[in-house]
């Protein structure tokens, strides 16, 4: 039985506070296993997970394999493109195969919305939605808000502004439906033929024009721009988005106070960030990355029955 | 389970309330067959030796209703349904007539292809008039041979399952069915607007990072097919109305005269874009499901008349394509047997309507629209009747579809008014 709320981690957007909470005080137990001379402890010891890839991600799946192995689980792995998929062979039939070897939990990425919360309505087991398409990222917004709080010590009260391509980040929702939940104001900005129509209903402050935005601001997470939206005509090029949204060092020097950079990786540096300004001390880019780990390790422990906050670190 | 039964003798239907299409008014009547011929239809009717009585006096008794918009899948796809199995769930439905759409494989795009659907009449359980292909293939470049084609039993030209996309084609379209006097049927959405939408463009689809067709997608369409057909004044159809913009252009323009009609799914009748949140791609159809305000303006649209027709677009499709990810799943639901069950909970049990104005726009419009024989309750005719509970609660489920494919949202729900029977072709029709 879960220790949190609900049976899967699925999307944040009715994630209630106290699970949200529960996962971050225990990722920070989890932190300390990670800073041992032995990282491992065998609390998912006898325990099968499977790894669902459906697109390619490399730097979540790495992330999970090594929040797994750093709790003793056995893993499988599973990658294909859907594309890949023969035609015919549905997600149910994929998600029936994989769930006759008896899988605790599974892990899926996926580029379609929904994916994830169809295979939680197929399978006994439990699931983790580790990005479904232009959806949820739930584990990233975790780890994002993880990575703020140890920063800043709370979130609620903070002004945080999600800057870039909204409309196609697999991180916006996530982040907008936690840092909501969890008492922060958030602005989304960029140019509008990146930001999802009727977004301000979801509670967020929509800007078009950064340099007004940023002065206000605690913190900005600043999203990869794909370079392919500018041939589906969404920006005219790069270097005007560079000149209109770019985090610079020349922009963030005329303001007043020090902001604290956040990125989901990977880095388009010199387009959506500059390289200057992504190494400064105010970018806790790294630490998100190692955050990311523990988050992860959290949330498989109390999805998988862990009960203490502290057990995790202790077992 | 569909049980059919031959009649034979005398049948006496009495005590039912009877709809008269032609005062709209619900009255008592008495219905007497004599081997499915219908010979008589009074006030009351003496029951006499010999006769078998039929006790309806807790029944509404109806003209078999039509539905000018359904795909049955054949040719080329008969896994999904055929022509048989299609009509089979169009009876159970209450429909005794069906206008069944051309995008098969191949195509009905010819009087070749016409006539396979039409010469299959005698063995189907409804009455099935096919609308052709308004071009050759679909493609929307060359028109289709309307004139031979309607002269082999079409009932009207559309591209359905896509729109004719260009004005210049539309226009010959309309200009060239003035001939045979037919509608041009169209698909109205703008698919550079739509892009690639998969549900409805609101607060829904960007909750769920899906991405969204505007209404405005329906809406600029309709706005340019209504001015071509007032321009060259010829008959226009649009289909599957789904947005309050729609329903006001479609207003305005059958105030200043245009020949437009337009129809209604019960879906979108009934559900909201919400009902997309479950993911469950019964829910993907096209057009999507929009927002409670727009469902308002078309549940106000059928009570006012501006929307002629309820129908439903069956759209049957086989279990592993809809059991994909929603971008995979091909859009469309099944909605024969839940049609009458979803419409009146949509507009009589919620007050939009009476059940008179419901029943008009499933027998007596949709025939107009079509322009088939409005010849309901003739005497020496075989009777064609479908006979109902409007007042029954029941809770659809899936043994309660004949179709071959069971993609429906509504299973489980809790449906208002219910098809008892079907007389048709000397048939009495159950399916419990
Ligand atoms: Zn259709």
């Amino acid at each position: 039985m879960s220790a949190l709320s609900q049976k899967h981690m699925l999307g944040l957007e009715f994630t209630p506070k106290s699970d949200i909470e529960r996962v971050l005080e225990t990722a920070f137990s989890f932190r300390e296993v990670l800073d041992r001379p032995v990282k491992k402890v065998p609390t998912l010891q006898g325990k099968t997970l499977v790894n669902l890839f459906f697109e390619p991600s490399t730097r979540t799946r790495l992330s999970f394999e090594l929040a797994e192995k750093r709790l003793s689980a056995d893993t499988l792995n599973f990658s294909a493109s859907a594309s890949s998929l023969s035609k015919g062979e549905t997600l149910r039939d994929t998600i029936q195969n994989i769930e006759a070897m008896k899988i605790d939990l599974a892990i899926i990425r996926h580029n379609t919305p929904g994916a994830a919360y169809q295979l939680s309505q197929y399978v006994d087991a439990v699931v983790i939605n580790a990005g479904d398409g232009t959806h949820e990222h739930p584990t990233q917004a975790l780890l994002d808000m993880m990575s703020i709080k140890e920063e800043f010590g709370h979130i609620d009260g903070l002004k945080i502004a999600i800057i870039g391509d909204i409309a196609h980040s697999r991180v916006a929702l996530s982040n907008i439906y936690g840092l909501r939940t969890m008492g922060a104001e958030v602005t989304v900005c960029g140019p509008p033929t990146f930001i999802p129509p009727f977004i301000e209903e979801l509670g967020v402050n929509v800007s078009y024009h950064l340099d007004e935005i940023l002065p206000e601001m605690d913190v900005i997470n600043v999203l990869r721009i794909q370079k392919e939206r500018m041939q589906t005509a969404l920006i005219p090029s790069l270097r005007e988005y560079r000149a209109l949204y770019g985090i610079t060092r020349e922009r963030l020097s005329g303001l007043d106070k020090e902001l604290t950079i956040m990125h989901p990786g990977p880095l388009n540096r010199g387009v959506e960030i500059d390289s200057d300004v992504a190494d400064s001390e105010h970018s806790i880019i790294l630490h998100q990355v190692l955050n990311g780990v523990a988050v992860r390790m959290s949330l498989l422990y109390l999805l998988l029955g862990g009960q203490e906050a502290k057990g995790g670190a202790n077992a | 389970m569909l049980n059919t039964k031959q009649l034979t003798g005398k049948l006496l239907l009495k005590d039912g309330q009877v709809y008269l299409p032609n005062s709209s008014k619900i009255e008592k009547r008495d219905l007497l067959l004599e081997n499915g011929i219908l010979k008589g239809m009074e006030k009351s009717i003496e029951v006499s030796d010999g006769m078998e009585v039929m006790d309806c006096s807790d029944r509404i008794i109806s003209p078999g209703f039509t539905d000018i918009h359904v795909h049955f899948r054949e040719p080329g796809q008969e896994n999904k349904e055929t022509l048989k199995s299609g009509t089979e769930a169009a009876v159970a439905g209450g429909f005794t007539t069906v206008c069944c759409m051309p995008n098969t494989e191949p195509p009905i795009d010819t009087q070749e292809s016409v006539r396979f659907i039409r010469q299959r009449q005698e063995e189907l359980l409804a009455e099935i008039y096919p609308v052709a292909a308004a071009t050759k293939g679909r493609k929307g470049k060359e028109l289709t041979e309307y004139g031979e084609i309607a002269a082999a039993g079409a009932v009207g030209f559309s591209d359905d399952g896509a729109p004719i996309a260009t004005g210049q084609v539309m226009r010959k379209a309309l200009e060239y069915a003035k001939i045979v006097d037919k509608p041009v049927i169209q698909h109205a959405e703008d698919l550079s607007l739509k892009a690639d939408g998969l549900m409805h463009e609101s607060k829904v689809s960007t909750a769920l990072g899906l991405p969204g067709a505007p209404a405005i997608s329906e809406t600029t369409m309709v706005y340019r097919d209504i001015q071509i057909a007032e321009y060259v004044g010829a008959r226009l159809h649009i289909q599957h109305v789904s947005t309050a913009g729609a329903v006001e252009l479609i207003r305005a323009a059958k105030e200043r005269g245009v020949k437009v009609t337009a129809e209604v799914t019960p879906h979108h009748l009934m559900l909201t874009d919400e009902a997309v949140r479950t993911f469950d791609t019964s829910t993907k159809v096209n057009p999507p499901l929009r927002s409670r305000k727009d469902v308002d303006a078309l549940r106000k649209g059928v009570a006012d008349g501006t929307i002629d027709a309820i129908a439903t677009d069956h759209a049957p499709h086989a279990i592993e394509e809809k059991e994909q990810t929603f971008d995979l799943a091909p859009p469309g639901m099944i909605g024969l047997e839940s049609a009458l069950g979803v419409v009146v909970k949509a507009l009589v049990d919620s007050k939009i309507t009476d059940l008179q104005t419901v029943l008009e726009r499933l027998v007596v419009s949709p025939r107009q629209v079509m322009q088939l024989p409005l010849d309901f309750y003739t005497l020496d005719n075989s009777a064609n009747l479908t006979i109902l509970n409007p007042e029954e609660e029941w809770v659809f489920r899936r043994e309660h579809v004949h179709s071959r494919s069971a993609n429906s949202p509504f299973y489980g729900s809790q449906l208002e008014g219910r098809v008892k029977a079907v007389i048709h072709r000397s048939q009495l029709i159950t399916s419990e």
